[in-house]
């Protein structure tokens, strides 16, 4: 940060700058970490969920060798007979892996959410608020902090945490099949488990930059209502998707909202192959990514345009913020 | 060098006036207590100082606009607003590490050596420790940090006698020198009255006293008079009286100590008493604001 300004009389000024100056990065740094020693959830939850689901899956695969005969044995009728389609036997083996890091990234939304409604009311109600100012962090500092838990280390996690789960789960169901005299050879062979976690990454970027305006909406809100956030930063939108529905028999705003919560989809993914058909979400391949696609739509461009405007609105409102 | 220059500042909330127009200069190096009645203003005023609230009117703390470069002001202006805001879920060492990651002037070792001298533990949430264990906490990590400016609002309220006495022992002896400067409001003026350096009672948004405590000692005499000279002390004009076991008390302004002795017991009064001669009387608030 920069000490020098016009009109800071002298004496000050060579006091002001003796000590070593800090970057500009570490007070944002240190708050993003005091964010994460407040907040244990950002990461308890999606360890949570991951534990659980390991364990559930640890119970199914006692299955996998009588799964894996029935599917991949070349020799048994049934194989002969469904041979038409591989990739639906793909598909049945890559689903808990593509569930593993569903389950993992919905449970990371719904604490991105619960931490973007409090994230600029909790430091209010508990009077906090009074420590953090008095200490030379800025106002964007803080709500930059604040927001790059569920724009950046949540994603970073949800990331991190399923590309784990599926290589433990791999691990696991290999040995199993293993000891029970199956091939694990053709499992580590069909699995396509790399190329599962590049989706994962690039679905993960996606969701998070399409969402972006979502956590900025609860932020602000956040740092403006005094009570009930949640119910402040939703009723007001439904309300008005009502009256419109009701006024215009039209439902620009409610289609809007749904687009914001689940467009993602439709302007990152390919969800029809070349044929037409439509693909089965649990294993998209990257033939089926549009990063161009995505990257050249609107409602991408928009969405993180009201996202910076939002997060500047509550830069500018934590200035006039006090304890509650 | 004024460390605080204010002039004509003014700060409403709707229809109450919260500072009428104030003028303000502290000088480097002063311990200056804010008096006043609840309402009065004073913390208005620290806020103003601190960049927390809007003003009309010209401020600058240490040569900067408070409201518009608050988190650069914060370099080197400390304040404890009110006790216990720290944040009940951090851990002792959490606050040690954050302060030091994002405070440049923060001196870890010192805050560490301070807090060895308590009973806080490391390890301990602030939400485990006592009130007064709070404050120590934070007068550690306000200490440590080599500020210019120190504002302290209430920051002894609700603790015992003991944790009191040594917060201001500690300010003293550890924190304070003449390069240095601390503005504090409290209520228990009893504390601060051998503190401060000077004096400003605030009421209604208004300044109704503005002096060093030297010019507070010579100036105000507080005289218990035998009562055979009740009515020669009267006609000396007392800004105000007050009775207590059945002899009257009566403060002076600006009358020869010499003078008072002939009359009864002489001595300084205390900061409260004169807050009620002053703030008690309409005629004592005008003789008060016209020095």
């Amino acid at each position: 940060m920069n000490t020098q300004s016009n009109g800071v009389p002298e004496s000050f000024e060579s006091h002001a700058i003796t000590p070593a100056s800090l970057s500009q990065t570490r007070p944002l740094y240190w708050s993003i970490r005091r964010e994460i020693w407040e907040n244990h959830s950002i990461y308890v939850a999606p360890l949570a969920i991951a534990a659980v689901y390991l364990l559930g899956f640890a119970v199914s695969v006692i299955w996998l060798p009588h799964n894996m005969r029935e599917v991949w044995m070349p020799h048994t009728m049934r194989e002969m007979a469904a041979a038409h389609n591989v990739t639906d036997s793909l598909i049945g083996l890559a689903m808990p892996y593509a569930h593993a890091a569903m389950l993992v990234g919905l449970v990371a939304f719904l604490v991105g959410i619960f931490y973007s409604l409090d994230a600029l009311h909790g430091e209010r109600r508990d009077r906090s608020i009074l420590f953090w100012k008095s200490l030379p962090v800025s106002d964007l500092t803080t709500v930059l902090s604040k927001a790059a838990i569920p724009l950046v280390v949540l994603p970073l996690i949800v990331f991190a945490l399923s590309v784990i789960l599926q290589q433990i789960m791999r691990l696991l169901s290999l040995s199993v099949l293993v000891m029970n005299g199956g091939s694990a050879a053709t499992l580590w062979a069909r699995l396509p488990l790399s190329e599962m976690e590049l989706v994962t990454l690039y679905g993960t970027a996606v969701i998070v930059l399409w969402h972006a305006p979502i956590y900025c909406w609860f932020m602000l809100v956040s740092g403006w209502a005094r009570r009930a956030v949640f119910l402040w930063a939703v009723v007001p939108l439904l309300a008005i998707a009502a009256i419109e529905n009701i006024a215009f028999h039209t439902s620009f705003l409610g289609s809007m909202l749904l687009g914001r919560l689940v467009g993602f989809s439709e302007a990152a993914f390919d969800l029809k192959d070349k044929n037409g058909v439509p693909i089965d979400s649990h294993f998209i391949p990257l033939t089926q990514l549009a990063p161009g696609r995505f990257l050249s739509s609107p409602g991408l461009w928009l969405g993180l345009l009201v996202a910076a405007a939002l997060l500047a609105a509550a830069v500018r409102q934590r200035r006039y913020r006090e304890p509650l | 060098m004024k460390v605080i220059e204010a002039r004509g500042l003014h700060k409403a909330f709707g229809t109450t006036v919260a500072l009428d127009g104030i003028d303000l200069g502290v000088e480097e190096g002063r311990i200056l207590g804010l008096v006043g009645p609840n309402g009065a203003g004073k913390t208005t005023a620290l806020d103003a100082i601190l960049g927390l609230t809007q003003y009309q009117g010209e401020l600058k703390v240490l040569g900067r606009d408070p409201w518009s470069e608050r988190d650069q002001l914060m370099r080197d202006v400390c304040f404890i607003s009110d006790v216990a805001v720290l944040p009940r879920w951090m851990r002792v060492s959490q606050a040690l590490d954050y302060v030091a990651g994002v405070h440049p002037r923060f001196d870890r070792a010192k805050a560490e050596a301070f807090l060895t001298k308590t009973d806080i533990k490391r390890s301990s949430k602030i939400r485990e420790l006592s009130k007064g264990m709070v404050t120590q906490l934070h007068l550690a990590l306000v200490m440590a940090i080599d500020a210019r400016l120190l504002v302290l609002d209430e920051p002894t309220l609700g603790l015992d006698i003991l944790y009191r006495k040594q917060f201001y022992d500690s300010l003293l002896n550890d924190y304070f020198d003449r390069s240095r400067t601390i503005v504090v409001t409290t209520h228990q003026v009893e504390d601060v009255q051998n503190v401060i350096t000077d004096l400003m009672l605030i009421n209604r948004g208004r300044i109704v006293l503005n002096c060093s405590m030297e010019d507070f000692e010579s100036r105000y005499v507080e005289v218990t008079v035998h009562p055979e000279h009740v009515a020669a002390a009267r006609a000396l004009k007392p800004i105000h009286e007050r009775q207590m076991l059945g002899r009257s008390i009566l403060l002076f302004d600006g009358v020869d100590r010499k003078q008072l002795a002939a009359l009864g017991d002489v001595h300084t009064p205390s900061i409260a008493d004169l807050f009620v001669a002053l703030m008690g009387n309409p005629a004592g608030q005008a003789q008060g604001a016209a020095r």
